[in-house]
């Protein structure tokens, strides 16, 4: 058993981010090949559909065919955004490929711009990992420098100018038309949807918003072609993925793998439980994935349909793993916290409801919750799903179903003896920092 | 053409019509905050979640498109339980603190709160508290009672221009704020309040006055601007406690100026008066109606007598009623005195012989949003008509190219294209390069009656204007109040007459004042042998008679006004409000209503007679103007003055088919003058809030930057050739006039120009409002 890796192959080292170390282990020859055959763009997004490979933002949208949204002939110009603003408890996969390897996602905003004809990109970076933004205008000037991205790309008639934007690290952009708000220098906060940003997206313009690692996955498909990047993972899963494993295991870190591996692989790559502890939940795809408990989890296999299945969403990847000496009501109480203190402001449900939610779970948690508060929480979380502008509200209110719904006992035990189920010595215990062996 | 069906009600909208626009149709309501029609489309509030066929979740029925057989529920279980669950979260952060709420009684919140809300509040937790922000002194905020719909934002942003209102921080914490230690200076801002579907923002002159229940509301129209604003005006034990749109979507629309909602307070001014006084030697004195009448028919009878007709001076303000104006020339008339005039700061009258019929905006308002091209001509137009301006900017942003020939570059907060900033005498010479550069690109000739010749050269800007209009579908040309105080406002009429002829542009005057197309049908202008306003000004009378002006603040040259006053026999003010300037010139003060307590008409710029009946009772012993100059006409024994009601002297001063009259058409003329002046030159504009006696007095409006005291204002390059240095404190004199005020350096005025204020009492000394000044360092 092993990682299968792509976007994070041969990337280790302080140099292996620079262009020679890419272009050694290949990389720009997918553009080579887009932009020297002349391949008719339609054939590109033909090979992303085929590979089905789905947005790793979170959504899991089809790539192929959000790329076939954009209008073919528009007048004036098209953009591109590539969504770096990574801001989800738990995700840290967006940083490690611009790090790493930030010369793939160049190459795969460059063919993303081909295929649909965009004259101008962005790569929206989170603002709270800043040398990762430096980073990454290094990698532009190289690949500017080499005539990899700018006019007339490698000698053809394509052109494609790519800019470096940071944010300031409100997680709130990164909502993809939040993040347009963002670029165009406005207060970060989603846009009603319709219209779409394919039809009205940065300033007006026909806009396609895709995830890194979406884009750092689009040279492995031209060049293995879709039918190859499918067969890594498995049936509507295509390739492969990173994961940030973090919580309680031995080694967290982002581990890329095929899609379909069992979950117990990925737990084992990451070194397993720490202290060899009882495995007592996990959130699989960041912190706004409702939450799976750990015998359900342990028969999962990691990829959009099976973690689904078991209730939840792979999400961005997020892999939360808590053990036995987790309190469940502590941990609900500080993502609820983050999506308090997170949500914009701008529609009533988010803006009134996330608090509501943050004050009765810390109410619960600190000995002062009511008979009634579950229901409370399940009331209010129903009125907020699905009446808000963007996503934000779902994503404070799934966690908070997802831990009543499977740890309720706990959140009643908090209720009924002002206390916590689990000993706030074994908390203490379970949350000491681990020094992780040399590997 | 698409179908929808919403609760079972077929009805077909327009293509890219939304859910709320179909609902409205079909007059089924969907309730709502932050939903304005007037404004863009928010979908924060999200109250107006209806359940769609196939939609899975609850959609806002303001931002979902329709398409072609939708079929919607806004009352079904989904939609009821998703609405109700957005007014439980509106709920939980408001302080519910309606008995002490202004808003009480009015609040869209408080009515919705009955049908959605629940009788008791699952919030156990503390509420939001937000700090209060001072917005100036019009409006009153409550910020805690906010519920963030963000429609005054939308408003600053989209309707008045400028956004001085922003919601600033995230989530629960996000707050509706002006940008940091400013105020909101909009001279639109009063319409926040009414936007503000919460008690958040209140009006401050109206906080704690009276409950709305409690108030009438009465049907007026604002006796300001040229626009006539449809009033509401809301009256407890005959006193006016506030001002509101009606709503009338051919002129206001939903909209107020500031002017038209707060000038109220000048009605409850200290300065009203109440009791007809008489001088006696010097002294004066309260006196009864017949007695002061006796004295003031007497005191004209004496002038007569002693010289004639002709020796009398009869001035009426703009700001009077057509039924005012007319008894007020029928009475003149009567006299044997064709001296009479209500166009007070105009200077240059050679248009009289020219003119046949009344000058107006030569379209009706609402077509102003079908306007391709608008050159505007001398005109302050944002402070001097702000709803017209307003209209424009809503015209520019579907496409309407505006370009301004004007001695100042005020922002109107809105895209102007070409723009020729010109000093005052500069200005024909400016257009006739736009005529003949017309002329040029339409292969026509000029008219040969003007006896223009062809300027050396065309400058780029004049070349602009008259590409702009020579391409333009739909055009128009307006001369604002500039052009028509210009002392060569003539020969700027007839350049602007051949722009149109050449173009095919429409003419149109805005207009000073609410009647100042009124007077013209009312027939308050002088007849052939009589002196206009300015002539009975610089060739003193014995006598005057004055209704509604001040001479200090509503004359063309205040400073000669005020001296021709004090040099007459005698002069009789019929006035709303005294002043010291009044008590001094006059020799008796008779009281008159002002619009709220009397019945009239004006006729706005499109030529609109809007008629309205007092509002409330008149104040101590007032009475209506045209009630005062038909007993004078009785008293003076003047044929026809027999009117027993307002009715029948509108129907004596308009006669139906009275549109007709309106004509902007002059016989043309040679212009005449064309040079350009040496001398540093006044501009000279009328603050808004100066303009007419009523809004000087109100107070609120006079704390407003707006009302701000004036200072000079040129070009830096302008004060560097005096060398004068900005914020020096300068002599600005004209002939035996003379005023010290701060001198700024301002790039916004034509070089050699200087931009002095009329109609405050800081520059009332001041001379003519157009013309040489001269400016020295004190």
């Amino acid at each position: 058993m092993s990682a299968r890796e792509l976007i994070l192959a041969g990337t280790d080292g302080d140099r292996g981010w620079r262009l020679d170390n890419y272009l050694a282990r290949g990389g720009y020859s997918a553009l080579k090949k887009v932009v020297g055959e002349r391949i008719p763009p339609e054939n590109i997004i033909a090979e992303l559909k085929a590979s089905v490979l789905r947005g790793r933002g979170g959504a899991g949208f089809p790539t192929g065919l959000k790329w076939s949204f954009m209008p073919r002939s528009f007048p004036g110009d098209k953009y591109l955004a590539c969504n770096s603003d990574e801001g989800e408890p738990g995700t840290f996969k967006d940083r490690d490929i611009l790090r790493y390897n930030p010369h793939t996602v160049i190459e795969g905003m460059a063919i993303a711009a081909y295929a649909m004809g965009a004259t101008r990109g962005y790569n929206y970076i989170h603002g709270e990992i800043f040398e990762i933004y430096e980073r990454f205008e290094e990698a532009l000037a190289e690949a500017r420098a080499a005539g990899l991205i700018g006019s007339n790309i490698l000698g053809s008639d394509f052109s494609f100018e790519l800019f470096a934007h940071h944010g300031y690290g409100a997680y709130i952009c990164g909502e993809e038309t939040a993040l347009l708000e963002s670029i165009e220098g406005k207060k970060g906060q989603p846009r009603f949807k319709p219209p779409f940003p394919a039809s009205y997206g940065l300033y007006g313009k026909p806009t396609t918003i895709n995830n890194t690692e979406t884009f750092a996955s689009v040279p492995f498909i031209i060049n293995m072609g879709g039918e190859g990047f499918l067969e890594l993972g498995k049936p509507n899963n295509g390739g492969t993925k990173l994961f940030s494993v973090s919580g309680h295991v031995n080694r967290p870190g982002n581990y890329e793998i095929e899609m379909g591996t069992p979950f117990a692989e990925l737990l084992e790559m990451a070194g397993g439980m720490r202290g060899g502890r009882k495995l007592k939940g996990v959130i699989p795809g960041g912190s706004s994935a409702p939450v799976v408990p750990a015998d359900i989890m342990m028969d999962c296999t990691m990829d959009y349909d099976s973690i689904s299945k078991a209730g939840s969403m792979l999400g961005s990847g997020a892999v939360i793993v808590m053990d036995e000496t987790t309190c469940m009501v502590k941990a609900l109480e500080r993502l609820s916290y983050f999506y308090f203190e997170e949500s914009c402001g701008q529609c009533t449900p988010c803006r009134e409801g996330t608090g509501w939610l943050y004050r009765v779970v810390h109410r619960i948690e600190h000995g002062l919750g009511r008979p009634d508060d579950l229901d409370l929480l399940n009331s209010v979380t129903g009125n907020i799903m699905g009446r808000t502008i963007c996503a934000l509200g779902d994503a404070a209110s799934m966690p908070v179903q997802s831990f009543v719904k499977h740890f309720g006992d706990e959140f009643l035990y908090h209720i009924e003896n002002k206390k916590c189920l689990v000993p706030p010595e074994v908390q203490y215990e379970g949350s000491q920092i681990y020094v992780s062996p040399k590997c | 053409m698409l179908e929808i069906e919403i609760d079972g009600k077929a009805v077909t909208v327009e293509d890219g019509s939304t859910v709320m626009d179909a609902a409205n149709k079909a007059g089924v309501y969907i309730p709502h905050f932050c939903y304005h029609k007037k404004l863009s489309i928010a979908a924060n509030c999200r109250m107006c979640l209806v359940q769609v066929e196939k939609a899975p979740k609850p959609l806002p029925a303001c931002a979902t498109p329709v398409t072609g057989g939708m079929k919607v529920w806004t009352r079904s279980e989904q939609a009821i339980k998703a609405q109700k669950g957005v007014m439980e979260f509106l709920l939980i952060n408001h302080p519910l603190d309606c008995p002490i709420c202004d808003q009480g009684g009015e609040c869209q919140l408080q009515d919705l709160a009955v049908g959605y809300g629940a009788s008791q509040s699952r919030y156990q937790e503390e509420k939001r508290v937000v700090f209060n922000k001072n917005l100036g002194p019009l409006v009153t905020t409550d910020m805690t009672r906010c519920i963030n719909c963000t429609r005054c934002v939308r408003f600053t942003q989209e309707i008045a221009g400028e956004m001085e209102l922003g919601q600033a921080f995230r989530g629960e914490h996000a707050e509706i704020m002006p940008f940091i230690e400013k105020t909101v200076d909009s001279e639109l801002s009063g319409n926040i309040i009414d936007l503000c579907p919460v008690g958040a923002l209140t009006s401050k002159p109206f906080r704690f006055a009276a409950r709305t229940w409690e108030l009438a509301r009465r049907k007026s129209v604002s006796p300001h601007d040229s626009l006539g604003a449809n009033l509401i005006v809301q009256v407890k034990h005959d006193e006016v406690k506030r001002v509101l749109p009606l709503e009338n979507e051919a002129i206001n629309e939903c909209w107020l100026s500031d002017k038209d909602r707060f000038s109220y307070e000048g009605l409850n001014s200290e300065e009203r008066l109440t009791r007809p006084m008489i001088k006696c030697d010097g002294q004066w004195r309260e006196v009864d109606w017949q007695e002061a009448l006796e004295f003031a028919a007497n005191g004209l009878r004496s002038v007569l007598t002693d010289h004639g007709g002709e020796a009398l001076g009869v001035l009426g303000s703009p700001h009077s009623t057509v039924e005012e104006l007319y008894l007020l020339q029928k009475l003149a008339r009567g006299l044997e005195c064709e001296n009479v005039d209500f166009r007070l700061r105009q200077a240059d009258f050679r248009t009289d012989t020219l003119r046949p019929g009344a000058p107006w905006l030569g379209m009706p308002i609402a077509e102003v949003g079908d306007l391709d091209q608008l050159l505007v001509i001398g005109s302050f137009l944002r402070k001097d008509t702000p709803l017209l301006a307003q209209r424009v900017r809503q015209a520019a942003k579907r496409g309407l190219t505006v370009s301004v020939v004007h001695p100042v570059a005020d922002d109107w907060l809105l895209p102007v294209r070409n723009r020729a900033t010109v000093a005052p005498s500069a200005m024909p010479a400016f257009l006739r390069e736009v005529v003949f550069a017309l002329a040029e690109l339409k292969n026509d000739k000029v008219s040969a009656e003007l006896e223009l010749n062809a300027p050396e050269a065309i400058s780029d800007v004049a070349h602009n204007i008259a590409s702009a209009l020579a391409g333009a579908a739909n055009a128009a040309v307006w001369l604002g109040n500039l052009a028509v105080q210009h002392a060569r406002s003539t020969d700027l009429q007839l350049l602007a007459q051949e722009i149109c002829r050449l173009s095919g542009a429409r003419m149109g005057y805005v207009g000073e004042a609410a009647n100042s197309v009124g007077g013209y049908l009312a027939g308050a202008v002088p007849g052939i042998d009589g002196l206009n306003a300015f002539r009975m000004i610089n060739q003193p009378r014995h006598g005057y008679l004055l209704l509604n002006a001040e001479a200090d603040r509503d004359f063309a040259d205040s400073h000669a006004a005020q001296r021709a006053l004090e040099t007459a026999r005698f002069v009789v003010a019929l006035s709303s409000f005294g002043s010291a300037n009044l008590a001094q010139l006059a020799d008796v003060l008779l009281p008159i209503s002002p619009f709220t307590e009397t019945s009239g008409t004006f006729v706005n710029c499109e030529g609109k007679a809007q008629s309205f009946v007092a509002v409330a009772k008149p104040r101590g012993d007032t009475r209506p103007g045209w009630k005062v100059l038909r007993v004078l006409g009785n008293l003076l024994a003047v044929d026809g003055f027999d009117f027993n009601d307002s009715e029948s002297v509108l129907r004596a001063a308009l006669a139906d088919g009275y549109e007709s009259r309106l004509n902007n058409r002059l016989a043309a003329r040679p212009v005449v003058n064309l040079s350009i002046e040496s001398a540093l030159e006044r501009v000279a504009d009328v603050p808004i809030h100066f303009a007419d006696p009523l809004v000087r007095r109100a107070g609120s409006l006079q704390r407003s930057r707006d009302a701000r005291a004036p200072v000079a204002m040129a070009h830096s390059q302008t004060l560097a050739g005096l060398g004068i240095a900005s914020g020096s404190r300068v002599r600005l004199s004209q002939s035996d006039a003379a005023v010290e005020l701060e001198v700024i350096a301002d790039d916004t005025v034509a070089p050699n120009c200087v931009r002095v204020a009329a109609a405050h009492a800081a520059t009332a000394n001041l001379g003519a409002m157009s013309g040489p000044i001269s400016m020295e360092r004190v």
